[in-house]
């Protein structure tokens, strides 16, 4: 979407292991991505900001690898910290 | 008819509407059953009915006050017959006085005050709602440029797909409403969370900026004093499943329906916009509520995108349904509109499907039902605030 994106929005149900070419970067899928869902195009470390849109969607709440899904198990609005 | 014109309704004040309906609209609850009977033996006519008009004072009431009289003078109805108790203390008279200020044709009366109960009054209702369908069906179509439309901007059980498809081709239209002269309003105050430092460079003056932050402030204050777990509430649980992970996500998709306009101010539930361009209005998300808001506002059509698929329409002011996930146009297709699927499936531009999305605009302006009006789907919902009695066990 954005050149400044670290994550990415399958248009398909997209199996493990499956590899893409995205901008001279090998990406390999660590886990099977849903139609719809994101996956980290780059390493994002714990506490680093997710960026869609070229916006910032919420914090990494673990350690991302290039290729894993991006989802409610590893990333959080920064609204839950605030309500923390 | 020129390119960038549609045929609509001539109303009194300027307005223009694009469906020229009667409505028998109750002032109370009790009397919701007299009015949807009168509306039934009506051709070309709805039955405004709500659960609401009496037991109700302070804020509670003032909402609902608004947005009844605010439907009721949306141009898309050419007169009112208002139904109403006769001990209720939403009346039907102080309707019928704010609605007159429409100068459309209104009518009321009290079902107490007529011999013979309800028999006599629907019988009553329907001889002064066909002397009124009759003066509607003299008025002919004509051209009208597109600075007279209010353009209403919703989604519903969206997806992560919704924010990449079908809001950014919404986004177009509306840029395209304000740029012709016209109107433009974008509600669900919550989806535009995380959102703020965009909306706020996006205002038309420094007021207005600072008004979308302090009300989103305030709203996060207040709801984390309730202790209420947002999570739980948005993204809501179809968002998720269906791949939107945070508020931040949802609302960057939600605002892209509302394009690159600057905004003009932040309006209050219901209430008409004091201006052309692009404007925001406080409410909470849920649909129903929301699109009742803007019918109310006196938008005479609404753009609502959808990922994972809503039935919904709205009473007033048809709903024109985009969707932007191909497994959704086709498991619901009956409910959908435009399909915006195509900028996936077939690697089309979002311009593409935003010239589509603006010839179908000018189709429904022009007449033409959408799917959810030839479905029936006509529903109404009206936020309250907060309940006049605010005491339960729980």
């Amino acid at each position: 979407m954005s050149i400044e994106d670290n994550c990415a929005t399958s248009l398909d149900n997209i199996p493990q292991d499956e590899e893409f070419d995205i901008n001279d970067n090998l990406i390999k899928i660590k886990q099977d991505i849903p139609f719809g869902h994101k996956f980290a195009l780059k390493n994002i470390n714990k506490g680093n900001h997710v960026v869609k849109y070229g916006e910032i969607i919420g914090i990494a709440i673990k350690d991302i690898k290039a290729g894993d899904w991006v989802h409610i198990h590893n990333i959080q609005s920064h609204y839950l910290e605030e309500t923390k | 008819m020129m390119n960038d014109e549609f045929l609509g309704y001539q109303r009194a004040k300027g307005l223009v509407g694009i469906r020229n309906k009667i409505a028998i609209l109750s002032s109370v609850v009790c009397v919701n059953n007299v009015a949807q009977q009168i509306s039934n033996k009506l051709e070309n006519s709805i039955a405004i009915t709500h659960p609401l008009g009496c037991g109700q004072f302070g804020p509670d009431l003032t909402y609902t006050i608004r947005t009844l009289v605010g439907l009721a003078s949306n141009p898309n109805i050419y007169g009112v017959v208002i139904i109403g108790l006769g001990c209720e203390n939403l009346t039907s008279k102080l309707l019928a006085n704010q609605i007159k200020r429409s100068k459309k044709p209104v009518e009321f009366f009290n079902v107490q005050d007529i011999q013979g109960g309800t028999i006599a009054a629907i019988e009553k209702g329907i001889k002064v709602g066909k002397k009124m369908t009759a003066e509607a069906n003299e008025i002919k179509r004509e051209p009208f440029d597109f600075s007279n439309l209010v353009l209403g901007l919703e989604c519903g059980g969206s997806d992560s797909i919704s924010g990449i498809t079908a809001n950014p081709a919404v986004g177009i239209i509306s840029d395209k409403i304000v740029k012709l002269g016209g109107t433009s309003i974008l509600p669900e105050f919550t989806e535009w969370i995380g959102t703020e430092h965009l909306l706020m460079k996006r205002a038309n003056n420094e007021e207005v900026a600072e008004k979308i932050k302090s009300i989103l402030d305030n709203f996060l204050e207040n709801i984390m004093k309730l202790g209420i777990d947002f999570r739980g509430i948005q993204p809501t649980p179809g968002n998720i499943q269906g791949g939107l992970s945070t508020i931040e996500e949802k609302s960057l998709g939600t605002i892209a329906k509302a394009g690159k306009a600057p905004i003009q101010g932040i309006l209050n539930y219901s209430e008409k916009p004091k201006g052309k361009g692009l404007w925001l209005m406080i409410e909470p998300g849920l649909d129903v509520e929301s699109m009742t808001g803007l019918a109310a506002a006196g938008a005479q059509v609404i753009i609502m995108t959808t990922g994972r698929g809503s039935p919904v329409g709205n009473l007033i002011s048809p709903v024109i349904k985009i969707c932007g996930n191909p497994k959704t146009c086709d498991w619901m297709g009956c409910n959908i509109d435009v399909d915006a699927s195509k900028i996936i499936t077939e690697n089309k531009k979002i311009e593409d499907v935003s010239a589509f999305l603006w010839q179908k605009l000018k189709d429904i302006c022009n007449g033409e039902k959408t799917q959810a009006e030839k479905l029936g789907f006509n529903d109404i919902a009206i936020w309250r605030v907060r309940g006049t009695f605010p005491f339960s066990l729980e």
